[in-house]
């Protein structure tokens, strides 16, 4: 088997809350591999910290530990946790996307512009790059007349149907998916599905974290469980 | 990515200054103003590095230096120490080691900046259009049939009406000014732009339309921008990277979802919980 | 001493009104601003027997300048005279006993002029000193000084420019009437003094040399011998003399003396319409005599 595109050793991640003087774990001695083409599914209870494991990869947070080496296009490898902020800047508009739950975007920029912005910033030109995004977005089942809209006034599955094409239009080598199906109707879900295997299909390495125990039945190629992470005391019997 | 603009140690005292002002002020201090000489250290030790067509935020309350790093980058206000490297094409300048007039060539030909005040970017007494024509015939533009085509092209791209490029600026809305100072900031195709607190003051929809022309913009011309700012949102929706200062210093610097979602100083902590 | 050597025997006045020490500076001031074409040289502007504004400034070089085998001549706007310049005249001649003075442009070797350069080219051999109220461009569009400096010293000219844009985006066209900003040598630009734009291009390679004197502002400056001097313009719109031209599009004429290549003044004539005569009085004269001759000739 190839090398994994995605190595995390040892994750653990908590937070120091200076105001209240207080330490709150979140993941903790998280290890798993993403491959091209495989879908990682990170499963446990809420506290687990399995959004906090796609943080930390995104460098959204800064891991408190371990090793997160990712393998680029020219094969080096890079350790995530300690890569510098340009390079993360690189890799995420390059490499590694973020479907997350939350939408920040402009708010005048049409639908279709907003998805197709990651292709507009590798340089795909402006018709081309419509012309995908319409594609994906008709693949979402989101009504035509919204695409020439801000998705800013769109309800939370719209959104996420915006958020999703702008996540898989790029192909990035790494996709992480933060519960990419959690409030679509049945039937968009399905085709989301459906576009997540031909991503995988493509080569696209995924690590999602799925709402339905069903979806990840279905999706995932190694599933990795979570536990909550150990009390703050142990976690210091730890550090010490 | 190349770099363009590499800035080290910067520093600027108001005031006689003495050996402990340093150490008596800062975020550990809570004070900017030394309590032995009466000098304001207005910043201390600011150091980052600016790649092209890159956006980086500076935030923080008022007095906590921000506006001062881009004054002193734009010439506006003299540093008192440390140094900034400018990477222009083939070219690298030592700013704060220039002369007069080559500060004064860079700031017209290379740089751009959009005051929170309109009244420090424009010539209230001329014309929108004369405001332009102003930037262009400084880097020798001495066509006026070229200049005034050029100054129409930039505001109608900042999207400010044709039919007032003949208007004086103080007939203007305050989002309109801020429009015809970044058509003015523009008009020389800068490599790097200033933006000191632009928005602010602004009603949130202007806000909103300038801050999406600002980003149009960054897309279009691939310009690099320090965005300075006390309003996270701003930095949110504009900043790839941020810098956090508070009494002159630098406290945090990341990217800009890492600060905003995982803030590491206690400073910034109280700032993102409080904004949020 | 040589300073006293010049007080005339029966004169209570030096020669020249002036002390020589005042000269001296007045004269090193002048070599100094034709060194440095178009920048302006402060000196000690010294009280004259005269209000200020009355070309104080311009009577201080006059007499700096000005030796016993002088030709002086005294113009204001374009003629001999009028009052201010029949008593500018009288001072030099009361002051500077020895020199002789003359009407015409051609036979003087020093002019004082407010406002006018003469029609008749000048020649190497003389000297003309222009009255100056405001000696500094810049003064409309800054008011620091210590600015304006600054601006002078890195030829910063670009909100002139604006002004000239200004004009043209409001009236099609450049409408500085007199005082128009020109550029000396390539890097200084200066207010020529009030001379209409019809004198400007006889700023540029001049035989003469050409000296301005502010006497209330203090400065001294000079267009030297042969030296550029370019009115600040588009490249697509040019500057452009007054050209006189009717309804009809026709060449106004001098009522006086006919003459069409020659700046003009517009008068309210006697029976109430316009009529225009030549500005330069020493010059319509000179037009008179042949055109009288060719009339009295017969048919």
């Amino acid at each position: 088997m190839t090398p994994p595109i995605l190595q995390v050793e040892g994750y653990g991640k908590h937070f120091q809350l200076h105001e209240q003087n207080k330490l709150i774990p979140s993941s903790h001695n998280v290890n798993f591999t993403v491959h091209a083409g495989h879908l990682t599914a990170l499963i446990g209870p809420t506290g687990a910290g399995k959004s906090s494991v796609l943080k930390g990869i995104y460098r959204t947070y800064l891991p408190s530990a371990g090793r997160i080496l990712y393998r680029d296009a020219l094969g080096h490898e890079v350790d995530l946790a300690l890569a510098g902020e340009h390079q993360i800047l690189e890799l995420r508009r390059r490499e590694i996307g973020f479907v997350t739950q939350f939408l920040h975007c402009l708010p005048r920029q049409a639908t279709l512009d907003v998805v197709a912005q990651p292709l507009l910033t590798l340089g795909v030109e402006r018709p081309e790059a419509r012309q995908r995004a319409a594609g994906l977005l008709l693949a979402m089942n989101l009504p035509q007349r919204l695409w020439s809209v801000s998705p800013a006034t769109f309800s939370g599955g719209e959104r996420q149907r915006v958020n999703l094409a702008r996540g898989f239009i790029a192909k990035p080598r790494l996709l992480l998916l933060d519960e990419p199906t959690a409030s679509l109707d049945p039937k968009t879900a399905e085709n989301v599905i459906g576009l997540i295997e031909g991503l995988k299909a493509e080569g696209t390495a995924m690590l999602a974290i799925f709402h339905h125990p069903e979806t990840t039945r279905r999706l995932a190629d190694q599933v990795v469980e979570l536990a909550p992470p150990p009390a703050v005391e142990e976690l210091l019997k730890e550090i010490a | 990515m190349n770099k363009i603009l590499e800035v080290r140690n910067l520093g600027k005292i108001y005031g006689p200054g003495c050996p402990q002002c340093i150490e008596s002020t800062g975020p550990d201090a809570d004070t900017n103003l030394c309590p032995h000489c009466g000098s304001v250290v207005a910043i201390h030790d600011v150091s980052f590095d600016l790649f092209e067509g890159e956006i980086l935020g500076v935030m923080g309350e008022s007095g906590s230096g921000k506006s001062t790093v881009v004054k002193a980058l734009y010439f506006d206000q003299p540093p008192s120490s440390g140094a900034a490297i400018f990477y222009d094409r083939d070219k690298q300048y030592e700013l704060f080691a220039l002369n007069a007039a080559q500060q004064r060539w860079l700031r017209n030909h290379r740089f751009g900046m959009v005051y929170q005040n309109p009244h420090l970017g424009l010539n209230f007494n001329i014309s929108a259009g004369g405001n332009i024509a102003e930037r262009l015939l400084m880097s020798d533009l001495m066509d006026y049939g070229a200049i005034r085509e050029r100054a129409k092209a930039l505001l109608a791209r900042t999207e400010v009406l044709l039919s007032r490029v003949d208007d004086l600026p103080k007939n203007f809305s305050g989002g309109m000014q801020q429009r015809v100072q970044i058509a003015k900031a523009l008009a020389t195709q800068p490599p790097l732009l200033f933006l000191d607190e632009v928005t602010t003051g602004l009603d949130l929809s202007v806000q909103a339309r300038i801050l999406d022309l600002i980003l149009e913009i960054q897309q279009e011309l691939k310009t690099a921008m320090i965005v300075v700012t006390h309003d996270l949102g701003v930095i949110r929706l504009l900043a790839g990277r941020a810098i956090v200062m508070k009494y002159g210093r630098v406290i945090e610097a990341g990217l800009t979802d890492q600060i905003l979602e995982d803030p590491q100083h206690a400073y910034t902590q109280r700032l993102v919980a409080s904004a949020l | 001493m040589n300073a006293m050597s010049h007080v005339q025997s029966g004169n209570a006045y030096n020669f020249g009104f002036l002390d020589e020490y005042a000269k001296k500076e007045v004269r090193r001031a002048i070599l100094k601003a034709i060194a440095i074409p178009g920048y302006q040289v402060p000196y000690a502007s010294r009280e004259m027997p005269m209000g200020r504004g009355f070309g104080t400034g311009g009577l201080q070089l006059t007499l700096s300048l000005i030796g016993p085998d002088e030709v002086a001549k005294v113009i204001d706007q374009g003629s001999d005279d009028s009052v201010n310049a029949v008593n500018l005249r009288q001072f030099i001649e009361m002051t500077c006993p020895g020199i002789s003075t003359t009407t015409k442009t051609a036979e003087c070797t020093l002019i004082q002029s407010r406002h006018r350069i003469p029609e008749q080219p000048l020649t190497s051999m003389q000297i003309i000193v222009l009255q100056v109220p405001y000696p500094d461009p810049l003064v409309v569009v800054e008011p620091s000084e210590d600015k304006r400096k600054t601006m002078h010293s890195e030829a910063d000219y670009s909100r002139l420019l604006v002004k000239l844009y200004e004009d043209i985006v409001k009236f099609d066209e450049i409408t500085i009437s007199h005082r128009y900003p020109t550029r000396i040598n390539g890097h200084y630009v200066i207010d020529p003094s009030p001379i209409p734009r019809w004198d400007v291009p006889k700023l540029n390679d001049s035989a003469a040399v050409i000296l301005f004197g502010a006497g209330r502002e203090k400065k001294i400056y000079a267009v030297p011998p042969h030296t550029k001097a370019e009115p600040l313009a588009f490249s697509d719109v040019p500057f452009q003399v007054e050209d006189f031209r009717d309804e009809k599009g026709r060449r106004r004429a001098c009522a006086r003396c006919g003459c069409t290549d020659a700046f003009l003044d517009e008068f309210v004539a006697d029976s109430g319409g316009k009529t225009w005569q030549c500005s330069d009085s020493d010059w319509c004269d000179a037009q008179l005599l042949p055109a009288k001759r060719l009339q009295g000739e017969p048919a």
